[in-house]
């Protein structure tokens, strides 16, 4: 018992930490005026998020914050600066007034919400009482794979799963479109 | 594309390991985090790696993007094939039972892993693609200036 507190109190002190890098790297966008500075820093707050979710547990939302966020938007937004410019507009502090006071009411009003929730890992919360538990208890005679969250996804909710892979790869269509990602192979193939 | 010699260096003994760990993310995510998803951007990443040091067209050797094209779709084929199997066996749509009717358990595993192959498949070809439209745009509008 007396290591279990142990444990917790560093666990929660380094979730602190990895909050305040956070909140450091988020700032750190809006502050720097290059945007290949603030690529960087928006890569660092996915790997900071990433390291928080591994902290919670959920190390698959882990992985893909990681691949996706930190990785592949990353270079997606470098490949933006590249096509774009390379530094931000000029602005003045007095602009921001309004979209500041915008965030700090939106905030509160997600912090007022929050207060609403069940305590993080408590036993009443809905997550543990409703289906969480069924899954839990049937996955290991019905599938028989250690992995809940892989059950869970691809045979106990496998429809749900091919309309998220049918999303995902309308998604791509559509964004090879607008960049004419189809008309460019074409012509190349046409010339070779 | 990139001069410098450490980073191509290093990047030619990366993208093996990064693959093969995109192939066990995906292929043992039954019993460890990860699963299609992951699986398929860790392969891309692989790939978007490899373009980035050592240029467009030699990824675009190994890689053709008519081929990453025709990966989007696949996955998504294959998982909507899996569904139609079952259902012409006569399982509801998409019970994995179906492919191994005398052991539903096994018939649970093998479905998984086809189902989160597609995902995969869907995944690496979306993203790859992806970025060739991208480097591909970037390039040109280089091109017009």
């Amino acid at each position: 018992m007396q290591s279990n507190s142990g444990r917790k109190k560093i666990e929660s002190i380094i979730i602190l930490a990895l909050f305040i890098f956070l909140v450091i790297s988020a700032i750190g966008v809006l502050w720097v005026k290059h945007l290949f500075a603030a690529a960087m820093f928006s890569g660092i707050f996915s790997f900071l998020s990433a390291l928080l979710f591994v902290m919670l547990d959920a190390v698959d939302v882990a992985f893909t914050e990681a691949a996706v966020g930190a990785g592949v938007s990353t270079i997606l937004v470098l490949g933006t600066i590249v096509l774009t410019t390379e530094r931000a507009k000029e602005w003045k502090a007095s602009d921001n007034l309004r979209p500041l006071l915008l965030v700090i009411l939106t905030g509160a009003i997600l912090i007022y919400g929050s207060l609403d929730m069940p305590e993080f890992g408590s036993i009443s919360a809905p997550a543990q009482t409703h289906v969480g538990l069924t899954y839990l208890e049937s996955t290991p005679k019905d599938i028989g794979i250690p992995n809940v969250v892989t059950a869970v996804l691809a045979s106990y909710r496998g429809f749900d799963t091919l309309g998220e892979t049918a999303v995902v790869f309308t998604a791509g269509v559509g964004v090879l479109m607008l960049l004419g990602g189809f008309i460019r192979t074409r012509s190349r193939r046409d010339r070779g | 594309m990139i001069q410098a010699l450490v980073l191509k260096v290093i990047t030619k003994l990366m993208v093996g390991f990064i693959i093969l760990f995109a192939l066990y993310v995906q292929f043992h995510g039954d019993y460890s985090p990860g699963g299609g998803f992951q699986a398929g951007v860790i392969f891309a990443a692989a790939f978007i790696l490899y373009g980035m040091v050592m240029g467009l067209q030699n990824v675009e050797r190994v890689l053709p993007p008519w081929l990453t094209h025709k990966l989007m779709a696949l996955g998504v084929i294959i998982y909507t094939l899996v569904g139609i199997y079952s259902f012409f066996v006569g399982y509801n749509f998409l019970d994995y039972g179906a492919l191994s009717p005398a052991h539903p358990e096994h018939g649970q595993h093998y479905g998984i892993l086809l189902v989160e192959f597609g995902v995969g498949v869907t995944v690496a070809g979306v993203v790859i693609s992806i970025y060739y439209a991208f480097v591909n745009r970037s390039k040109t509008s280089k091109e017009d200036e």
